[in-house]
């Protein structure tokens, strides 16, 4: 859709189907008002130009049904943008269980993909077309922002903080990846390429990126390096919370509240055990933080996720 | 006993008759050392003209390096370019620009007072402004800073190495020079009116300047917080922004766009207040809805306190959060749309005359729709996921802060040029300018909407080459722009001393700013006066008008 | 003119009366900014507070209670004693006036000896961030932005009260030494009061936020 207008950007993805509409809705109604204005200005300024011989008689002395009018009329067109740019914006970013999990760590100038099964790519984001893909955003530095213009969706990756986005490509292609947020003298080259491929070629390509241990063993092994096994393996004497099972779960925690077990939960308890300790346990997690990169913690994730998730059930 | 403490530094009022405020005692001390309103706005447009020119020039550097895909500059240059164009700019033109000069000189005037509450107050915003002016400038020579105006943590704490804590300082200083302005037009528009100059009959200039100066006086402290913590960061070396010492980055993002959401009211609402002065005047009729327009006016201004975060749609805040800030950004769409429909109609039924000041209103008020509608589309938020950080949103800003601001700021130094001057400026010129700063912004900053939407990603010194077609277009238009902004510099200067005498009401406009003397005298009134009605009271229809002080004149 | 027989107003005032009651205005219209400057502070701490209380209560174990009280206590007669210097001005008692005045000031000075002696107790502690900043067990790593937030607080409050100071140092040296201040024109005075109270306010915030937590 859309292909026949002028300096259209590419859509490949259903998310930026989506959003196209919305767009085009709000060209249209924007046009309407400027059009109004404008038509509004001209033929007064024409008819009522100084001199003309028009009639001056009976101008507007009481003005409020008329502020009241335009004030209910516009607040119902806006309300109207507003619900529907709002509801496709929660569809947007609530990620869903996606068929295919993909790490980015971003770095000042760079992308740093790691695929599940341990491919890893700079730059460039290699994914098959028609599948939900789940990105998990992480920044070493400053805050970038991770954007495709043809998927129509873009996240800040602040550091500090785990970011998940997802889309699910329509079209195969080549297309851009850029960053939108400013991080430095070389901002504007830190861009890259998601490349779209069919299912067979994308099994292709990560077939001939070579054999690797996958995401989800490289971070069993850094679970055992740094002592995590110790506590909260099952046969652990130490009263730790088991992890099998954890991901996806509700968690309750000792202050009272109750967090989603997900990417940023985890790395908020490894890197901030102590504002969340879960209830019922002992305060006695170290803290991690200087000890492990954001492609550690990554991996641990990924290990996490890998001892099963609770309600093992995919969208 | 001593009254020399008390004794205003202006003449007796007996020299009044003879001298107005440009030539009574014309020593440079006597300048440096004012305590008159209108030569204090005098000292700061010659401040902020400089300003001007220094951020143009770093915009032109950009708009040339944006020619070519492959640029001219440095990227370091560039980088350091868009930051200080954004800093002085923002901070040091457009927040000062029309309520510090124009309203300096004219809120006392339009309200019938001999003064500004605090005139020594205002001298000393001037020399505060000119010290965070001077800290900026070093900045600058020193080779400036290269973070972006927003200054995001942790880029501008630990990874930027230019000079962000000059550059930091000179905005946390300049913030003083804001906070006494505001102050001062606050309580004198509360305390100095003239004896039947009730609320409802204020011009709605002073009333966009009563606006502005709350937001400023409310938003200012925060930024100040913001940027002091901001530069003992920097300084200390201690992480209140730094995730990895338990610091929240993003927290300096809702500090900074708490103020600087506001700001962009600060810097538009003065402009509405101009050009709701200049649209009835050169009519001849009444301003459609006086009293919508004020409470719109005073509904954008609280508003605006309430809808920051739609700046960090994407920048991780919850969800629910962005919901809630997409809402309120609607919300205060909707008295910007009144205050359209309002200019709009207050042409009907008039007898409109075409003079500069009104093509730039005239201008003004499709900038503005056009800049209010995009700000829709950033407001949605499902749009704003694609658009934000492209340049959609440069174009969009300019059209509210340069557009539609500048197209006020000149709108209204046109049209009070006479009061300040005694001096008409040549009209074909202004006019000639008027329409060429129209077509060379809109040249300039159309193209970047499509760019936006394209996906051109802002603050980039390089782009793909299939580009270049749209920044070309922009540069063109930028080189027009700029000759359209040096134009006035050029005639209103010759008009200094060869344009013709202007007579105290040039217009027929209504506001008591008119019924006295052009240039005025030191003392602004020679007797307090009576206002007697509101201001734009025009009869199209019997080609007459009533000034504020009561009297009846034909057009 | 002018209502009273020594004093003019200036230009843009009707009356002196107008003039003293704009100045006060002025005054309380700066106060909204103050508070929010200081409000802007105060909520990047509980912020912080909110996500790390228990470094928070461990950091703030360092905080010198008894000096901070003592300051509290100081403070609060310091606005008490400039009432009775406002009500002695509007009286005509000038030396009474002086006499408060002077022990305003006396308190003002104490608040900031007291609090000079804490800043040295406070670098001998080893909690000057920047400086010689120590990680105490438990309080790793926001414990430090507790110290960020007392050094910038008490600091930007010390400034404010020696502004305050300078302020009723005019007020004795200048204004009342030439004859300024009298019973029907007091202003000046009111709106240095106004000042000192608010400073004296923002002790009342500072003082749970730092000496207080952690210690129930």
């Amino acid at each position: 859709m859309y292909h026949w207008i002028p300096f259209w950007p590419r859509t490949a993805a259903v998310n930026g189907v989506v959003v196209n509409n919305l767009y085009i809705a709000e060209l249209g109604i924007g046009g309407l008002i400027m059009a109004t204005v404008l038509g509004m200005m001209l033929s007064f300024c024409i008819r009522y130009r100084a001199g003309s011989t028009a009639s001056r008689t009976g101008l507007i002395e009481k003005t409020w049904h008329f502020e009241i009018g335009w004030t209910t009329a516009t607040l119902l067109g806006f309300l109207a943008l507003f619900f529907w740019g709002a509801s496709i914006y929660i569809w947007l970013f609530q990620a869903p269980r996606g068929d295919l999990e993909i790490y980015v760590v971003a770095k000042q100038w760079m992308w740093k993909v790691e695929h599940p099964g341990g491919q890893r790519e700079i730059d460039a984001l290699h994914v098959p077309v028609g599948k939900t893909v789940r990105l998990v955003l992480a920044s070493e530095d400053v805050i970038h922002s991770f954007f495709v213009p043809a998927f129509r969706i873009k996240h800040d990756v602040v550091p500090g903080a785990l970011e998940t986005i997802w889309f699910r490509a329509s079209k195969t292609g080549v297309y851009r990846l850029e960053c939108t947020q400013y991080c430095g003298l070389q901002h504007a080259t830190m861009q890259g390429e998601v490349v779209v491929m069919t299912p067979a070629d994308y099994a292709n390509w990560l077939a001939g990126e070579g054999v690797h241990r996958s995401l989800a063993e490289q971070g069993m092994a850094i679970f055992q390096a740094h002592g995590c096994s110790g506590c909260h393996d099952p046969g652990s004497t130490v009263h730790a919370p088991s992890l099998s099972g954890l991901y996806g779960t509700l968690v309750h925690l000792d202050d009272g509240s109750v967090r989603r077990a997900d990417e940023a939960y985890i790395r908020d308890c490894i890197f901030n055990p102590r504002s969340f300790t879960v209830a019922g346990y002992p305060p006695i997690m170290p803290d991690f933080s200087g000890q492990l990169s954001e492609g550690d913690v990554l991996k641990l994730i990924a290990y996490i996720q890998s001892l099963g998730y609770r309600g093992e059930t995919s969208r | 006993m001593s009254i020399a403490a008390f004794e205003p530094g202006a003449e007796p009022a007996a020299d009044v008759e003879s001298s107005n405020y440009l030539t009574a005692r014309n020593t440079i001390a006597s300048w440096l050392l004012t305590r008159d309103h209108k030569r204090i706005a005098l000292l700061f447009m010659a401040s902020i003209t400089f300003f001007f020119f220094v951020g143009g020039f770093a915009a032109t550097l950009m708009r040339m390096n944006l020619a070519t895909p492959g640029g001219l500059l440095q990227p370091s240059v560039y980088n350091r370019m868009f930051t200080m164009h954004g800093i002085i700019m923002v901070w040091f033109f457009l927040i000062p620009s029309i309520p510090a000069t124009l309203g300096n000189f004219f809120i006392p005037l339009m309200i019938g007072a001999r003064d500004l509450a605090f005139p020594r107050v205002n001298l000393a915003s001037w020399y505060v402004f000119n010290l965070s002016g001077l800290v900026v400038l070093f900045a600058l020579v020193m080779g400036g800073a290269d973070t972006g105006w927003t200054f995001y943590t942790p880029l501008s704490t630990e990874y930027a190495n230019g000079y962000v804590f000059a550059a930091a300082m000179a905005v946390f200083i300049n913030g003083f020079s804001s906070i006494m302005t505001a102050l001062n037009f606050i309580v004198t528009i509360h305390r100095l009116r003239a004896p039947g100059m009730t609320w409802m009959r204020l011009p709605l200039f002073v009333w966009g300047v009563y606006a502005v100066s709350v937001v400023m006086l409310t938003a200012t402290p925060v930024l100040a917080m913001d940027t002091f913590l901001l530069a003992v960061e920097r300084f200390l070396g201690v992480g209140l922004f730094d995730p990895s010492r338990g610091g929240d980055p993003l927290l300096w993002q809702h500090m900074f766009w708490f103020y600087s959401h506001p700001a962009v009211y600060i810097m538009i609402l003065p402009g509405m207040g101009v050009v709701s002065e200049i649209i009835p005047c050169f009519a001849r009729r009444p301003v459609f809805g006086y009293a919508g327009m004020v409470v719109a006016l005073m509904a954008i201004a609280v508003l605006s306190f309430f809808v920051w975060a739609h700046h960090m749609f994407v920048a991780g805040i919850s969800i629910y959060a962005g919901v809630v800030f997409s809402l309120m950004t609607f919300f205060v769409a909707v008295p910007s749309a009144i205050k359209v429909f309002n200019w709009t109609v207050s042409l009907h039924k008039g007898a409109i005359l075409f003079d500069a000041p009104m093509l730039y209103a005239l201008g003004f008020v499709l900038l503005f729709t056009l800049g209010g509608i995009t700000g829709l589309m950033l407001a949605t938020l499902a749009v704003d996921v694609h658009v934000h950080g492209t340049y959609f949103v440069v174009a969009h800003f300019h059209y509210i802060m340069v557009g539609a601001t500048v197209s006020a700021f000149f709108g209204g130094l046109h049209y009070w040029w006479p009061k300040i001057t005694g001096r008409l400026y040549p009209e074909i010129w202004a006019r000639f300018a008027a329409i060429l700063m129209y077509f060379g912004f809109n040249l300039t900053f159309f193209p970047q909407f499509v760019l936006g939407y394209l996906g051109m990603p802002r603050r980039s010194y390089t782009y793909p080459p299939e580009w270049q077609s749209w920044n070309l277009l922009s540069s063109a238009g930028a080189s027009i722009l700029a000759v359209a902004y040096l134009m006035p510099l050029l005639y209103l200067g010759w008009s200094l001393i060869w344009g013709r005498r202007a007579g105290p009401n040039p217009w027929r406009a209504t506001g008591l700013e008119w019924t006295i003397p052009s240039p005025p005298p030191s003392g602004n009134f020679e007797h307090t006066p009576h206002v007697a009605l509101g201001p734009y009271s025009y009869d199209p229809e019997r080609g007459r008008y009533i000034s504020q002080d009561g009297t009846s004149h034909a057009v | 003119m002018p209502s009273s027989r020594t004093i003019a107003p200036e230009i843009q005032y009707a009356s002196l009366a107008q003039q003293g009651e704009t100045a006060q205005i002025g005054m309380w219209v700066f106060l909204v900014n103050e508070t929010l400057f200081f409000g802007a502070l105060i909520f990047t701490y509980f912020l912080y507070r909110l996500s790390y209380p228990s470094e928070f209560a461990v950091a703030a174990k360092d905080a010198v209670l008894w000096c901070g009280s003592t300051n509290l206590v100081l403070l609060l007669t310091s606005s008490l004693t400039m009432v009775l210097a406002i009500n002695a001005a509007a009286q005509g008692r000038r030396s009474e006036m002086v006499a408060w005045l002077i022990a305003t000031l006396a308190l003002g000075f104490l608040f900031l000896g007291f609090k000079g002696y804490e800043y040295f107790e406070d670098v001998r502690d080893k909690v000057v961030p920047g400086l010689n900043f120590e990680m105490k067990p438990g309080e790793a790593p926001a414990g430090e932005l507790f110290w960020v937030f007392y050094w910038v607080a008490t600091g930007l409050h010390a400034v404010h009260l020696s502004i305050g100071i300078g302020l009723i140092l005019y007020m004795l040296l200048w204004r009342i030494r030439r004859g300024e201040i009298t019973p029907t024109y007091y202003a000046p005075l009111e709106v240095v009061a106004i000042y000192w109270s608010f400073v004296d306010a923002v002790w009342l915030f500072l003082y749970p936020c730092i000496y207080l937590v952690g210690r129930s």
